[in-house]
C-alpha cells in the first residue's frame, strides 16, 4: 500500500549545520502519528518543509507516492495537504464565517457547497457557529484553535498537518480538541501528522509516535508502547 | 570607543583634508567653485547616509534642511553684516544660525520620525519639501522667490595674493566638511552606531537591551539634520544667495541618490555620491549643449534625472550595498550587510513576502 | 454665504478626485501591504495614453478605457519587472526602487513630450449649474462625482463580498497561512496592483482637464494630497480615503478661497503632521491586528 505521506532522506537546514539530518519516514493512509521531541528538535522545520515553505537541501517528500519536488505551497494545499501552523493561523483581520469560506475555497468549489461545507463546520465545533460574525482577533484561545483546525478540515484534506495545537491552551480545552480531531479522521481515512510538546494527549490519540532527536528518528513506535516504556520515555522524551 | 580609534580617524580626516586644500591648487577657478559645491553635498549625503543606512529612515526632504541652514546663515550673517562685524566673526555667526534653524526644523521632523513608520515618514518629508516653496513666499523675511542674499566671503589680506575667491571659497568647504564630517565617522563606528543599527534590526530587541529606539531616531535625524544645514550654509556662501529653487525635491531626490549609489551607511560612499551627483548633470549639460537647442533644453536637467533614477533602481535591486560592497572589503560588506537588514532565522523560505509591518509603533 | 457654497462644493467636487487617489493607495496597501510612491507617476503615464487615444479617435470612452488598461497593464509591469525582485525585510528598499522609478518616468515623459501643458478639455460643461442663484456643482463635478461613487460602491462589493476580495485581503494580512489555504498569493499581489494602478489612473485622468494641462509633473501635488488622505483615513480603510479626500478638498478650496493659493500647501502639510503626530495610524485606521 502507498504511504499517504512519506520523506526520504530529508535534509534542511544550512550547510554544515543542517536542523533536519537525514529524515526518512513513512505514514500510512488513515494513521494518526504523533511526531514528539524536545523544543529545536526539527519538528517545526519538518512540517515546513512538508508544507512546501521549506526546501530541502536533500531528499524527497511523497504524497501518496507523487514526489513534491517543485510543487508550489498553494497546489499541495490544492491536492489536499493541510496544515495547522504553529502559533498564529487564525487570521484575526476577517470573521469566522470568512475564515471558514477561505478554507473551503479550493476544495470545496460552487458557493452551495461551500455553504454546506460551512454549515458542516458550525455542526461540529458549535462555539463557532455562535461567533461566526466575530473576527479572528475577538476569539478566546481555545476557540481561535478550533477555528484553525476546522478551516482545516472544511478543505477535506487527505493529510492533515499539525503544529503545536495545544500550545497555550487549558488541557480541558486540548482534550476536546484532541477528540475532535481523532474522530473527524477515524470518520474520513484522514491521515494526521500531529507534532506536539504535549506528549500524554498527543500519544492518547495516535496510532504511532515517532521522536525526533538531533534531526533524525531516533524512536518509531506504537503510541502505547512509547507511553507504557519508561525507558523510551526517560531516554528521549525527558520524563 | 577606544582613544587610539578617535585618533586613527581624526589623523585620516586631517590628511584628507590637507590633501583636499592642496588639491586646489591645481584647480581652475570653476574647477574649485564644483569643489565646493561638492563639499557642501558632502555634508548633507553623510548625514543622511547615516540616517538611512543606520537607522532605516527615509527622508524625501532632506533639501529643506539644507535650506534651513543657508536661510539660518542669511538670517544671521546679515545683521552681522550691517553691524559692521569683520569676515570670522560674521562666518561664525553665520554657521551658528544654520546650526540652530537646522537643528530646529530637524528635531522636530525627528520626533515626528520617531513615532512613524517608514513610508509615513517619507511622507511626511514629502509633504514638507513640496510646500518648501509656499513657505519662503508666505513667511515675511525671507525673500520670497528671490531669496536672501548671503555677504560676500572673499579672500582674507593674508592669503589674497595666493588665491582667488573661487579656491578660498573651496577652502571653506572643505574645512567646514573636515569638521562635520569627522565627528560622523566617529560617531558611526562607535557606540551610537551600534545603537542605530539595532534600532533598525529589531526595536524590541533593542528596547530589551536597554537602548530606547526613540530617543536614537531622533538623536539620528537631529545629528543628520545639523550636517545638512551646515552644508546648506556652505552652499550659501559659495553661491551668495539662498532661495527655495534650489531646494526642491528634484534635489533632495539627488541626495538620496547620492547616499543610495555611495552605499548607505558608508561614509566614503556618500562622498562618491556626492561628487555623482553634482558632477554629472553638469557633465550631462555640456554634452547635450552640442545639440539642437530644442532637444538639448529637454535633454537637459530630464536626462541626468532619468540616469539617476535608472542608477537607484538598478543599486537596489542588484547591488544593495552600493560602490562601497562593489570595493569588496570589510567596509564594503560591512556596507552590504547594512542594507540588507534583519537576517532571515532560518534558509530563505520559498514564500520571500515578508510579514506585514503594523502601521506604527505605541 | 454665496462664495462658502462654492467654495465648498469646488472643495468636494476636487476632494472626489483625491478621494478616489487615496482609495487607490488604499487597495495597494490592502493587497500588498506598501505605499507605492510612484503611482502618480504611472497614473501619468496612462493619462498621456488616454490623451493619444482621445486625440486619435475623438471619443472619450475610448479615452478613458485606455486609461483604466494601461494603468492596469503598467501596475502589473512593475509589479513583476521591479518590485517582486526587492530584496530586504524592511519597506525601505521598495520606496527607494520606487521613488528611483518616479524619477525614471518623468524624466522619460519630459524628454518624449517636453514640459508644455497639454490642456484636456472635459468631457462635460464645468460651468457650474445654479440652485436658484447660488453657483454648486457644475456637470463635470458631477459626473466625477457618480464615478467616484460607482469605483467606491464596486470596490467595496469586490474586497467584502467576493471570493477574490476575501483572498486579496487574505494575501496582505497572512500571506503564508494563505498560501498553506491554496491561495496564489504572488497572483493576488498582482491583482492588487492592477487594481490600484488603473483607479489612479482614472483618478489622474479625472482631474488634468481641471487644472492648466497634462504634464509630466501633473500627480504630484495630487500624489501629497492623495497621501495625506490616505493617512487621515487611515490606509484600509475605503470610507476613510472617502471621508479624507472631502475633507482635504474642502479644506485646499477653502484656504485657497479665503486667503490665498500659495498657503494651501502649508494648510496641507499642518494637516499631515497633526494627525500624524496624535493619532500615527490614521484617524479611521482600524485597530492593525496581527495573526491570532
Amino acid at each position: 500500500m502507498t504511504a499517504a505521506l512519506a520523506v526520504d532522506g530529508l535534509v534542511v537546514g544550512y550547510a554544515g549545520a543542517p536542523v533536519v539530518d537525514g529524515m526518512t519516514l513513512e505514514i500510512a493512509p488513515g494513521a494518526v502519528v504523533a511526531l514528539l521531541g524536545a523544543n529545536g528538535a526539527g519538528k517545526t522545520t519538518v512540517l515546513r518543509t512538508l508544507s512546501g515553505l521549506l526546501t530541502p537541501r536533500a531528499g524527497r517528500v511523497l504524497l501518496d507516492g507523487d514526489d513534491l519536488g517543485a510543487v508550489s505551497v498553494e497546489d499541495r494545499s490544492r491536492r489536499g495537504l493541510a496544515q495547522v501552523p504553529e502559533g498564529r493561523s487564525v487570521v484575526a483581520e476577517l470573521t469566522v464565517e470568512e475564515n471558514l469560506q477561505l478554507g473551503a475555497l479550493w476544495r470545496r468549489p460552487g458557493r452551495a457547497e461551500r455553504r454546506a461545507a460551512v454549515d458542516e463546520m458550525y455542526g461540529m465545533f458549535e462555539p463557532l457557529a455562535r461567533r461566526r460574525a466575530s473576527a479572528g482577533h475577538q476569539l478566546s484561545g481555545g476557540e481561535r484553535q478550533m477555528l484553525a483546525l476546522a478551516r482545516a478540515l472544511i478543505s477535506r484534506p487527505r493529510v492533515l498537518l499539525l503544529d503545536e495545537p495545544s500550545l497555550g491552551l487549558a488541557p480541558r480545552v486540548v482534550a476536546q480538541l484532541f477528540a475532535v480531531l481523532r474522530a473527524a479522521a477515524d470518520a474520513t481515512g484522514l491521515t494526521v501528522l500531529l507534532a506536539e510538546q504535549n506528549v500524554t494527549s498527543a500519544l492518547s490519540i495516535a496510532d504511532r509516535g515517532v521522536v525526533l532527536g538531533l534531526g533524525q528518528v531516533v524512536a518509531d513506535a506504537p503510541a502505547t508502547d512509547l507511553a507504557a516504556d519508561p525507558a523510551l520515555r526517560h531516554a528521549y522524551l525527558g520524563f | 570607543m577606544t582613544p587610539t580609534r578617535i585618533r586613527t580617524i581624526v589623523l585620516r580626516a586631517l590628511l584628507l583634508t590637507v590633501l583636499a586644500l592642496a588639491a586646489t591648487f591645481a584647480l581652475d577657478p570653476f574647477r574649485n567653485y564644483q569643489l565646493a559645491v561638492v563639499a557642501a553635498t558632502f555634508c548633507a549625503t553623510a548625514g543622511l547616509t547615516l540616517l538611512v543606512g543606520l537607522t532605516g529612515q527615509l527622508s524625501v526632504g532632506h533639501a529643506v534642511l539644507m535650506a534651513a541652514g543657508g536661510y539660518g546663515y542669511a538670517l544671521a550673517s546679515a545683521p552681522a553684516a550691517d553691524a559692521g562685524l569683520g569676515g570670522p566673526a560674521r562666518f561664525a555667526l553665520g554657521m551658528l544660525g544654520a546650526l540652530v534653524l537646522s537643528g530646529a526644523v530637524g528635531g522636530l521632523l525627528g520626533l515626528a520620525g520617531a513615532r512613524l513608520r517608514g513610508p509615513y515618514l517619507a511622507g511626511l518629508t514629502l509633504a514638507l519639501v513640496i510646500a518648501l516653496p509656499a513657505l519662503a513666499t508666505q513667511v515675511p523675511g525671507l525673500g520670497k522667490d528671490q531669496g536672501l542674499s548671503v555677504p560676500f566671503e572673499g579672500v582674507p589680506a593674508p592669503l589674497a595674493g595666493l588665491m582667488v575667491v573661487e579656491q578660498w571659497h573651496a577652502w571653506i568647504a572643505v574645512l567646514v566638511a573636515a569638521v562635520v564630517v569627522t565627528p560622523l565617522v566617529v560617531l558611526r563606528s562607535g557606540r551610537p552606531g551600534l545603537r542605530m543599527r539595532a534600532v533598525h534590526g529589531d526595536e524590541v530587541a533593542a528596547r530589551l537591551a536597554g537602548v530606547s529606539p526613540a530617543r536614537v531616531k531622533v538623536g539620528a535625524f537631529l545629528v543628520s539634520s545639523v550636517a545638512a544645514g551646515l552644508g546648506g550654509a556652505v552652499l550659501a556662501v559659495v553661491t551668495q544667495n539662498v532661495g527655495p529653487g534650489r531646494y526642491s525635491l528634484a534635489f533632495s531626490l539627488l541626495l538620496l541618490v547620492a547616499v543610495v549609489v555611495g552605499g548607505l551607511g558608508s561614509i566614503g560612499g556618500a562622498a562618491a555620491g556626492a561628487a555623482l551627483v553634482v558632477l554629472l548633470p553638469w557633465l550631462v549639460d555640456t554634452a547635450v549643449s552640442g545639440l539642437p537647442a530644442d532637444v538639448a533644453q529637454r535633454l537637459s536637467g530630464n536626462l541626468a534625472v532619468a540616469v539617476f533614477g535608472a542608477l537607484l533602481v538598478a543599486v537596489t535591486l542588484a547591488w544593495p550595498g552600493g560602490l562601497a560592497a562593489a570595493t569588496a572589503g570589510p567596509r564594503g560588506r560591512l556596507a552590504r550587510r547594512l542594507t540588507r537588514g534583519p537576517a532571515p532565522a532560518l534558509p530563505p523560505p520559498s514564500d520571500t513576502r515578508p510579514d506585514p509591518q503594523p502601521i506604527t509603533e505605541r | 454665504m454665496d462664495r462658502l457654497v462654492l467654495l465648498v462644493s469646488t472643495g468636494v467636487a476636487r476632494g472626489l478626485v483625491v478621494a478616489l487617489f487615496a482609495l487607490s493607495l488604499v487597495i495597494i496597501w490592502r493587497a500588498a501591504r506598501i505605499v507605492n510612491f510612484a503611482q502618480a507617476a504611472m497614473a501619468v503615464v496612462a493619462v498621456y495614453v488616454a490623451f493619444a487615444v482621445q486625440q486619435a479617435t475623438g471619443s472619450y470612452v475610448l479615452a478613458l478605457l485606455a486609461a483604466l488598461v494601461t494603468g492596469a497593464l503598467l501596475g502589473v509591469a512593475v509589479e513583476r519587472g521591479l518590485m517582486r525582485h526587492v530584496a530586504g525585510r524592511t519597506p525601505l528598499p521598495g520606496m527607494i526602487v520606487a521613488i528611483g522609478l518616479v524619477m525614471v518616468l518623468q524624466s522619460t515623459l519630459g524628454i518624449l513630450v517636453g514640459p508644455q501643458h497639454r490642456p484636456m478639455t472635459p468631457v462635460l460643461s464645468q460651468s457650474p449649474l445654479y440652485v436658484g442663484t447660488v453657483p454648486v456643482l457644475s456637470r463635470y463635478d458631477l459626473f466625477v462625482l457618480v464615478v467616484a461613487l460607482v469605483v467606491v460602491v464596486g470596490l467595496g462589493l469586490l474586497f467584502n463580498r467576493t471570493t477574490l476580495g476575501l483572498q486579496l485581503r487574505a494575501s496582505a494580512v497572512a500571506p503564508e497561512v494563505s498560501r498553506l489555504l491554496g491561495v496564489r498569493v504572488p497572483r493576488m499581489v498582482t491583482v492588487g496592483w492592477m487594481l490600484s494602478c488603473a483607479v489612479a489612473a482614472l483618478a489622474v485622468l479625472l482631474l488634468v482637464p481641471t487644472e492648466l494641462g497634462l504634464n509630466a509633473h501633473s500627480g504630484d501635488v495630487l500624489f501629497v494630497h492623495a497621501f495625506t488622505v490616505a493617512v487621515l483615513g487611515g490606509l484600509d480603510s475605503p470610507a476613510g480615503a472617502l471621508v479624507g479626500g472631502l475633507v482635504v478638498g474642502v479644506l485646499v478650496s477653502l484656504v485657497t478661497g479665503y486667503a490665498s493659493a500659495g498657503l494651501a500647501p502649508l494648510a496641507v502639510l499642518a494637516l499631515l503632521t497633526v494627525v500624524l503626530l496624535v493619532r500615527p495610524g490614521g484617524i479611521f485606521a482600524t485597530r492593525e491586528a496581527r495573526t491570532a
